[in-house]
């Protein structure tokens, strides 16, 4: 048997180096203090391999299922007499492969930042962050209860929060962190509720009495039904909920796009390779409570998914921003992985949608930081981020041009590269479950082909526009981690995941399924054809097309309004309607009342302050004169 | 012990020095003699727990024992509160009580 | 006891009248010198009762320390041929009415009230046993009223040098300047 206590020191390097970088860093030179929470990085990332070998390869498996490993726990509150709050670690498949995707990506960003963030104000804060917050997400995937995954998820909110404002002089980055902040805590909100409604049903927040199949957690929960639905379905859909905050699904996707005001390596790490992708994960850590008993719930996860998908699809063909291009597309995969989960069943080959989704999340997670980390260095080349300002830069940047089309070509699904095959699974789970959906992600694949091709075209190829600066390639620190993740996302396909990740630990069999695989790749090259045609040279058809489709494309343009509608409800619904009464009956009811203690009191200090006169024979004759009285009183007229 | 006296008159005397100080002090305008006054209300007070002592526990040394330690306070006292009376006739350059209210309203 | 009488009654008419001219008199190292008459007094009342290191304790500190503190300050802050202006009538007359109230209710309580001797046999009030009792830390000791006295004397000397002394030139008070 192998022990895997060491595994705590993948939590305490990086928040030693944040305590290290954050009250130490400004003493530091930049440069060390870079280097520093790098080599933490390395350590951390060496131990995550360490882990993930002896676990898939070492440990033997009981049954053929991969066991659940508690490899340190902690008792942390004891809340009743079994409902208690643990902090520790849990090593299983789905939290090894995390383990492996941010540490990795996380490395691969703290390299790049070296190069990309070299110079700014603020380096060393800017990795203690970064340390923050990969110690966070580290400690979210590790978590062995409900109730520390929670507190992990906050701190890998307020870890993005501080990330997306790091220029915080910026007035729109202030403004993206706070609405970042504010809408994921309205979704946490949810998440906590349905915490509580998890735990005060069944009596633990163990993950592992949780989601034990034959255990009694969730035979207790879908006992009890309110309002039609069970009360496991209720607390389900509400941890959905914190989930849907978190990974950006409709509707409280909004604070997505403008979270890209964060620095770019920061938008690669957090906001498309590991937190949004953190409500898959708690969706996947609890899948056995959808699965089993609430397949409603389930059935919410796959429509919010899909439509999530689609819509995100859509808007991204629109947008000139490259990188809210990658934000939009980022839903949009996400949507994916929420989508196959919700198709998938429980155990075996019915576990198909759960494999291809976690399958999915880690190919996605190096491709999508591959595409950001891409977009980075173009924009460290060019300095702006939009589309216009580029064109024809694959003779300026090779290596660059090279990640960026693999890149594409994995997120578009064509073989060989690792997208193909955790695309082909999703769809093919969704194929054999409900005929809508996948006829959604059948055309969101091509959506998805067209508008990064859209991307690739309009930025490499195109007139060459006349720079002020002729454009460089990065610095060896940028392009050696989009060598290393272009690898990854190429090769990732072969991963085995059907033996390694599955819905019950167990191995099962499954091939590709040509049926389905053939018509995606098909409908991939078809969105990349029309990208060609479109902006593979001047041309004027997108330009006509828009005005042919001009309200479809002003909505889509401007997001479907969404934003908008936030807004109105925010401004002009609650704010006139239940702020301003509050508000008023603040000001005049309650600051009344104070303000009429305090007139009162001070008229009748007005009156009787000519007691005060200085005069310290009359406080004494006053003194002398009550304790003759009050002696009088006791002695003589008490009794 | 029986010294021919009895008890209560060195109470009353106790407490008609005690009130001729009360009276001092309500109205000296002096500075110094309202502390004087003060150390005649100390004084009687040390009269009465030396005459408890005697007359009603002649075994113990309890009220011979708080009258020197209050005639050390009264010493202390009144050294502190001439310091004070000092620094005021410098600031005001009276001692005069009445014309000392700075702490008035 | 007819002597102890008479003492008694010479020294008790000493200190009444001597308490009242203290209060009263108009020229205050009068009053000072008739301050040292009570002192004396009380300290031949407590011979009078047997204590008699009380009774030098009160003659040395008291008579002898206090009043020739009194009286210094005196001389520092005070012309000694002036005389003070009367008392206000009204003012007399509401302290004395307070005075007097309070004596009287006092000695109403002191009349009433029974007090109960015990038998026990007097204690010689030597010096050996002063000492011994201020120092000692057993049953009868006084070490901890006796430390905290001299910590009291000490600070009080202390804080008596500080408010006394003058403003430096470094920081000079403004007020004082301003007002002399």
């Amino acid at each position: 048997m192998v022990t895997f206590t060491y595994t705590v020191w993948i939590l305490l390097i990086p928040f030693l180096m944040f305590i290290l970088l954050g009250l130490a860093g400004h003493k530091l030179k930049p440069k060390l203090s870079g280097l520093l929470g790098t080599s933490g990085l390395a350590v951390i990332t060496a131990l995550s391999y360490i882990t993930a070998y002896l676990y898939f390869f070492q440990t033997e498996k009981i049954d053929g299922a991969f066991q659940k490993i508690i490899a340190y726990n902690a008792t942390w509150l004891q809340l009743t007499d079994d409902l208690h709050i643990d902090i520790g670690v849990l090593i299983d498949p789905i939290s090894v492969m995390m383990l492996i995707v941010i540490t990795t990506v996380s490395f691969m960003v703290h390299i790049y930042s070296l190069g990309y963030m070299k110079g700014e104000k603020g380096f060393e804060r800017y990795y203690a962050f970064l340390s923050l917050f990969s110690f966070s997400m580290l400690g979210l995937v590790l978590s062995t209860n409900i109730f520390e995954m929670y507190i992990f998820w906050e701190l890998v909110g307020i870890s993005s929060y501080l990330l997306i404002g790091f220029y915080y002089q910026k007035p729109s980055a202030v403004k993206a962190s706070k609405k970042a902040f504010i809408v994921t805590r309205f979704a946490d909100m949810g998440f906590l509720i349905g915490i509580l409604i998890l735990s005060f049903n069944t009596k633990t927040l163990d993950f592992i009495t949780l989601t034990d199949p034959a255990g009694p957690a969730i035979a207790q929960g879908s006992g009890i039904s309110f309002m039609g639905l069970s009360v496991m379905t209720w607390s389900m859909i509400f941890v959905y909920m914190g989930g849907v905050g978190k990974s950006a699904m409709f509707p409280f996707h909004i604070w997505l796009p403008d979270a890209m005001e964060g620095p770019t390596p920061v938008s690669a790490l957090i906001h498309a390779a590991t937190m949004v992708v953190a409500g898959v994960y708690l969706v996947a850590r609890m899948f056995p409570i959808y699965a089993l008993a609430a397949p409603a719930a389930l059935d919410v996860v796959a429509y919010v998914g899909a439509f999530s998908s689609l819509f995100a699809a859509v808007i991204a063909c629109t947008q000139t921003d490259i990188k809210r291009v990658l934000a939009y597309s980022t839903i949009s995969q996400i949507g994916y992985m929420m989508l196959a989960l919700g198709v998938s069943g429980y155990g075996g080959h019915e576990g198909l949608g759960y494999m291809a989704s976690m399958f999915h999340l880690f190919t996605h997670a190096m491709f999508k930081a591959l595409l950001f980390l891409g977009a980075g260095a173009i924009i460290h080349a060019v300095h702006s981020n939009y589309m216009n300002d580029m064109g024809g830069l694959r003779k300026y940047l090779p290596i660059t041009h090279i990640t960026f089309l693999i890149a594409c070509l994995t997120i578009s699904g064509i073989p060989p590269f690792s997208g193909f095959f955790s695309k082909d699974e999703i769809l093919a789970a969704a194929f054999s479950h409900n005929k809508i959906l996948f006829a959604i992600e059948y055309a969101v694949a091509g959506i998805t082909a067209f508008y990064m091709f859209r991307l690739y075209f309009n930025i490499f190829w195109g007139e060459d526009t006349r720079y002020e600066h002729t454009p460089h390639e990065a610095p060896v620190t940028m392009t050696i981690p989009l060598i290393v993740l272009a690898i990854g996302a190429a090769v990732s396909g072969i991963i085995p995941f059907n033996k390694l990740v599955t819905s019950d630990s167990k191995a099962f069999e499954s091939e590709i399924e040509w049926g389905i695989a053939v018509p995606s790749v098909l409908i991939g090259l078809l969105g990349i054809g029309i990208a060609y045609i479109f902006y593979g040279k001047k041309s004027s058809l997108p330009d006509r097309l828009a005005a042919t489709f001009k309200y479809t494309y002003k909505w889509a343009y401007n997001k479907f309004y969404i934003d908008e509608i936030y807004l109105f409800i925010t401004k002009k619904i609650i704010f006139r309607y239940i702020s301003e009464p509050v508000a008023w009956f603040d000001r005049h009811i309650v600051d009344g009342t104070m303000n009429a203690i305090a007139t009162v009191t001070q008229a009748v200090s007005f009156r009787i302050r000519g007691f005060q006169s200085g005069q310290l024979q009359k406080y004494v004759y006053v003194f002398i004169s009550g304790a003759i009285l009050l002696a009088v009183i006791f002695i003589y007229l008490w009794h | 012990m029986n010294t021919g006296v009895p008890l209560i008159y060195f109470l009353i005397l106790a407490a008609i020095m005690f009130f001729a100080g009360v009276y001092g002090f309500l109205t000296r305008r002096n500075l110094i003699t309202i502390l004087m006054s003060v150390e005649l209300i100390l004084n009687s007070v040390n009269i009465n727990f030396v005459a408890y002592n005697r007359y009603l526990y002649p075994h113990k040394l309890e009220g011979f024992f708080f009258s020197l330690f209050v005639i050390a306070v009264a010493a202390s006292e009144a050294a502190v509160a001439i310091a004070i009376i000092i620094n005021i006739y410098r600031r005001f350059t009276t001692i005069n009580v009445e014309d000392v209210d700075t702490m008035r309203y | 006891m007819i002597a102890n009488q008479i003492m008694f009654f010479l020294f008790s008419a000493v200190i009444i009248v001597f308490s009242i001219l203290t209060v009263t008199s108009r020229k205050i190292l009068r009053a000072a010198a008739y301050l040292l008459f009570v002192l004396v007094a009380s300290a031949g009342l407590y011979f009078m009762l047997n204590y008699q290191f009380l009774a030098a304790v009160q003659l040395t500190l008291y008579a002898g320390g206090i009043v020739v503190l009194i009286i210094f300050s005196i001389l520092l802050t005070s012309q000694i041929n002036q005389k003070f202006e009367p008392v206000e009538w009204k003012k007399a007359l509401f302290s004395a009415l307070a005075s007097i109230a309070g004596a009287f209710v006092t000695i109403i309580t002191i009349l009433d009230f029974k007090f109960s001797a015990t038998a026990e046999a007097a204690k010689e009030v030597n010096m050996r046993l002063v000492g011994n009792s201020l120092l000692s830390v057993g049953k009868n000791g006084y070490i901890l009223p006796f430390e905290v006295i001299s910590i009291l004397l000490l600070a009080a000397m202390v804080a008596a040098i500080v408010i006394a002394k003058k403003a430096g030139p470094k920081n000079p008070d403004p007020q004082t300047t301003k007002q002399e």
